[in-house]
């Protein structure tokens, strides 16, 4: 992964569009369309919508309105860690 | 299925500009279609297994199980600088997708849209554009596009004056370092009266799409907010800052 220490940490965070793909390995449904609660701070908004930091190991979302922890995701391999400890509530429509 | 990895032939090339190209894949295996705004993620394997993926957004609508991706070329860059210049025709790469159910545009709607895109952040809001044009959506687009200079424009034969098919798309391009020679507007950086001038007012309800790189998305869609949009219909996708995804 290239990045640019030239940028600071929210200059280079992306959001949870990005997160479609790694999580498509994972649910049969796609989450980025969800509405999700907040269980930290209550605030409501598109999962999509979580800031992203990609300046680690693997993936980290964050509550766009608090900065809580919502969902850690890192591969190795064939073996995947994820961490949902902060995610809330989701509100998901079915096709 | 979107998380399958899948084989894909480079069969078409367009050069945008001096740092991006569009590139025409055709997908092994047949394609479902796509909602514009989607994007798929791509991956390189080296010949030593090493592998490296990105996401790039989808610049139109399929051709049957051909798709269309555009390419900035990020410094540095892993993918983008292959992609861009040394892929050839008949190459193959992965891709997975179409991805993201949250950033697109629906043809059937007709609410008007204020699509804003910052230097390669235009290419989701193209494909809206050839979305709209190919089903003859009566839905009005006000586009703003923030680019640094009249050569670094992506698309400029469509997103010029208006195309055959595409009356009520209005397209707006703010320059930020260099105008074109006659310019009235200054360089300078897609501003809340920007926003104000060239969008729609927020009673008439637009549907707001802004992507691009990190700070500009942030701070246009903040501008939008304080014109009175309601953050529910404001749609934001991140590039990061070098204008391309990671």
């Amino acid at each position: 992964m290239t990045t640019s220490s030239r940028f600071l940490p929210e200059e280079r965070r992306l959001d949870a569009n990005m997160l479609a793909g790694p999580l498509s390995e994972i649910f049969a449904v796609d989450l980025t369309p969800a509405f999700r609660r907040c269980s930290m701070c209550g605030h409501g908004g598109a999962f999509a919508q979580l800031h992203v930091y990609v300046d680690c190991p693997g993936l980290v979302a964050r509550c766009p309105n608090c900065q809580s922890l919502v969902l850690r995701l890192v591969r190795n391999g064939n073996t995947v860690w994820l961490d949902l400890g902060g995610t809330g509530c989701l509100r998901l429509h079915l096709e | 299925m979107a998380g399958h990895w899948r084989s894909a032939e480079l069969v078409g090339a367009r050069r945008e500009t001096d740092t991006a190209r569009s590139l025409t894949l055709r997908m092994e295996g047949g394609w479902p279609g796509h909602r514009p705004g989607q994007h798929v993620d791509v991956r390189l394997t080296a010949e030593d297994g090493y592998t490296a993926q990105r996401s790039y957004s989808l610049s139109a609508p399929a051709e049957g199980d051909t798709i269309e991706i555009t390419v900035q070329r990020v410094l540095e860059g892993e993918v983008s600088p292959y992609l861009v210049d040394i892929m050839e025709i008949g190459d193959r790469l992965e891709v997975r997708g179409p991805l993201g159910g949250w950033f697109v545009w629906d043809p059937a709607s007709t609410d008007p849209v204020v699509p804003v895109g910052g230097g390669a952040g235009i290419v989701p809001l193209m494909c809206m554009v050839r979305a709209r044009r190919k089903e003859r959506s009566k839905a009005l687009f006000r586009m703003l596009y923030s680019v640094r200079s009249p050569e670094e424009r992506y698309y400029s034969g469509e997103l010029g004056p208006p195309a055959s098919g595409d009356g009520g798309l209005d397209v707006f391009v703010a320059y930020t370092r260099r105008v074109p020679e006659g310019a009235a507007r200054h360089p300078g950086r897609l501003g809340i009266a920007d926003l104000n001038t060239h969008g729609l007012p927020p009673e008439l309800g637009p549907l707001c799409f802004v992507c691009g790189p990190t700070g500009f998305v942030e701070a246009a869609a903040d501008a939008l907010v304080a014109l009175g949009h309601d953050p529910r219909k404001i749609k934001t996708e991140r590039f990061g800052p070098t204008g391309g995804h990671p």
